[in-house]
């Protein structure tokens, strides 16, 4: 689409300043992976050292023969994995519902997820950990699998419904028309056009479950049953001093969803403009 | 280009934590003359499986039920009980009425983190919102490879997860190696060489508002630039034709146009700015000398950290009510919004 909104004269401005922010959005991302690689004495150098000239890998060592650092990244993985699943099947099903489909209690019940989306888990971890320790399942992942569930799926479902409003419904009609049952029409028709919007949904459930703390901080006390959070931070309260080391320890837990993030942006973006085409 | 008039409108999409809505998401929109209320409804009549929609909607019900609502009723009644370590470890019920809402009520140190909350909250917003807009009016203006790298440099700082971004914001601004403090030093204030940041309230405030702004401004400013995309440009052409500058032609054009994403985003921004939790806990736990609490750090350090459950639970109820005090004009404005859907049918 080519745009002619704005002026196009007198760019050198709008350059210069746009260079400043990007270096200046760059940084702190740049300067984690730069004193990860730099050897203790150049992080601990009266003038910084602007690039990992000697580079090294023992920080990154130090890091992943850390207590229970294998441990915390496989419950991390498990845990994000199954809450983001789980939540993406329970949630179509639910815009599906709440877009193609008009019953009674509708608004009633659009409401409760748009309330339930503002839900403060923040404040309510105290009785949670109530709930979960009369269960008896504290220092499990049972838990923060459902909860983190339920923290991504308010804003998976709301979501997904611009997702199933963006198919146009003559394809399904048509689709059953040639005969297909509606279930039919819905799992060959409508579910692959929703592919990208399912893609760009996860990726925000990802960096939920992926990042929560405080629950975490809260159920999971015995060192080895956390998440990568925990680990995280109890690992900087150890090695606080050890830039090196912690720095090496962010970057390993930033770098999955970074990757996860210029994978799906990507698919996302192409799906829409793909759709728009069409549309 | 009609298909994207609606589009706006429809940027109300929600976030949870750090992420959010994609800033691609425009063509989502609901395609007006599509799925018209009336078309839909003549659909449904001719269904026969009347339990279709509850039994698709039962799962997402449910699981909001037990683990949402549940522990909603429990940290009410929690509220009014006297919890503290002894009687969790008895499993004693002892109720004590209003006492807890009452002591905190009553005390001073409620009302000064609840302003305190309630201006962090807005000075941030306003940051984020102002800056955010701006940056992403930069994005429209600039030519392709600009846009590309200023884009690739907002997401990859919206990609970083918080307590990575916590813990990198801890090294920047760091008392002896600190880059922060070496480029103060080198620009002429000698005194920041070895600043202590987490040891005032207001300068921890600085370093906590600078990470928040910093991880929050790719989605505003993404969201903002993909929005005006949508906005027709005959609009911008009549409005340069009249003889608007700049700045009419944003007030005049651009805001008009995209007030549902303004109204969204502000929303979603007080909500995510309000509960911030893990960067305020791990830069500096609330301190020096609880200072830093904000309403969600007050009720953890409270009820998990002095083992006042009882108190802890009164607190967050309280600080949920000032979050929808805070969120009711939008709040109010959804409600009506889907009345008048409701009653279109």
């Amino acid at each position: 689409m080519k745009r002619a909104a704005f002026p196009t004269a007198g760019r050198i401005w709008p350059n210069a300043v746009a260079a400043v922010l990007a270096l200046g959005f760059v940084f702190p991302v740049y300067w984690m992976f730069n004193t990860a690689f730099k050897p203790t004495r150049d992080i601990l150098s009266e003038d910084p050292v602007w690039f990992p000239f000697h580079g090294t890998l023992e920080h990154f060592a130090t890091a992943v023969n850390a207590p229970n650092f294998w441990t915390l990244a496989g419950n991390s993985v498990l845990v994000t994995v199954l809450a983001v699943g789980l939540s993406l099947v329970i949630a179509l099903c639910g815009a599906f519902a709440l877009t193609r489909m008009r019953f009674k209690g509708r608004k009633g019940i659009l409401l409760t997820f748009m309330v339930a989306q503002m839900a403060p888990w923040e404040v309510m971890v105290i009785s949670i950990y109530l709930i979960v320790r009369d269960a008896d399942l504290l220092n499990s992942l049972v838990p923060l699998t459902f909860f983190y569930m339920l923290m991504v799926l308010p804003f998976t479902l709301l979501t997904l419904r611009g997702y199933v409003a963006a198919v146009p419904k003559e394809l399904e009609e048509s689709a059953m028309v040639d005969g297909c049952s509606r279930r039919q029409a819905f799992l060959k028709v409508v579910f692959p056009l929703l592919a990208p919007g399912l893609m760009a949904t996860s990726l925000f459930g990802f960096i939920t479950a992926w990042n929560e703390f405080p629950l975490v901080l809260v159920l999971n006390k015995e060192p080895a049953t956390g998440t990568l959070p925990l680990w995280l931070s109890q690992f900087q309260t150890a090695f606080g001093d050890d830039w090196g080391a912690t720095m090496a320890a962010a970057s390993i837990f930033a770098v999955p969803i970074l990757v996860l993030f210029l994978i799906l942006q990507r698919k996302a973006v192409g799906g829409l403009t793909s759709g728009a085409v069409k549309g | 280009m009609a298909v994207q008039l609606d589009d706006a409108a429809d940027q109300t999409a929600p976030r949870t934590g750090k992420g959010g809505a994609p800033p691609a998401r425009r063509g989502s929109g609901r395609r007006p003359g599509r799925g018209t209320p009336a078309a839909s409804a003549r659909r449904t009549a001719a269904t026969p499986a009347r339990r279709t929609p509850y039994l698709l909607l039962l799962p997402a019900l449910l699981a909001t039920a037990v683990f949402l609502g549940w522990p909603m009723v429990r940290n009410l009644l929690l509220s009014f009980q006297n919890l503290n370590m002894k009687e969790l470890i008895q499993h004693l019920t002892d109720w004590r009425g209003t006492g807890n809402y009452q002591e905190v009520l009553g005390s001073e140190q409620f009302w000064r983190v609840t302003s305190r909350t309630v201006v962090f909250t807005a000075v941030n917003v306003v940051l984020i919102m102002v800056i955010g807009v701006l940056i992403g009016l930069l994005l429209a203006r600039l030519g392709t490879t600009m846009r590309l790298v200023l884009s690739a440099a907002l997401v990859l700082a919206w990609a970083m997860p918080t307590i990575a971004a916590t813990t990198v914001f801890q090294w920047l601004f760091d008392a002896r190696y600190g880059v922060v403090n070496w480029v103060l030093d080198r620009l002429g204030r000698h005194s920041m060489a070895h600043y202590d940041w987490v040891g005032s309230q207001l300068s921890t405030f600085f370093v906590i508002t600078v990470l928040i702004v910093w991880q929050s401004l790719p989605f505003v400013a993404l969201n903002l630039y993909a929005a005006t995309t949508t906005i027709p440009k005959e609009l911008y052409e009549a409005a340069r034709m009249d003889g608007a500058g700049t700045w009419k032609v944003f007030t005049s054009v651009t805001f008009p146009f995209l007030k549902p994403f303004f109204l969204a985003t502000t929303f979603l921004e007080v909500i995510w700015v309000f509960k911030a939790f893990p960067q305020i806990f791990a830069i500096n736990q609330g301190g020096p000398d609880r200072l830093t609490e904000t309403l969600p750090i007050y009720a953890f350090t409270e009820g998990v950290g002095n083992l006042h459950f009882g108190m802890g639970a009164a607190i967050s109820l309280l600080t949920i009510a000032v979050l929808l005090a805070m969120t009711a004009y939008y709040l109010r404005l959804t409600f009506k919004q889907e009345q008048q859907e409701e009653n279109g049918l």
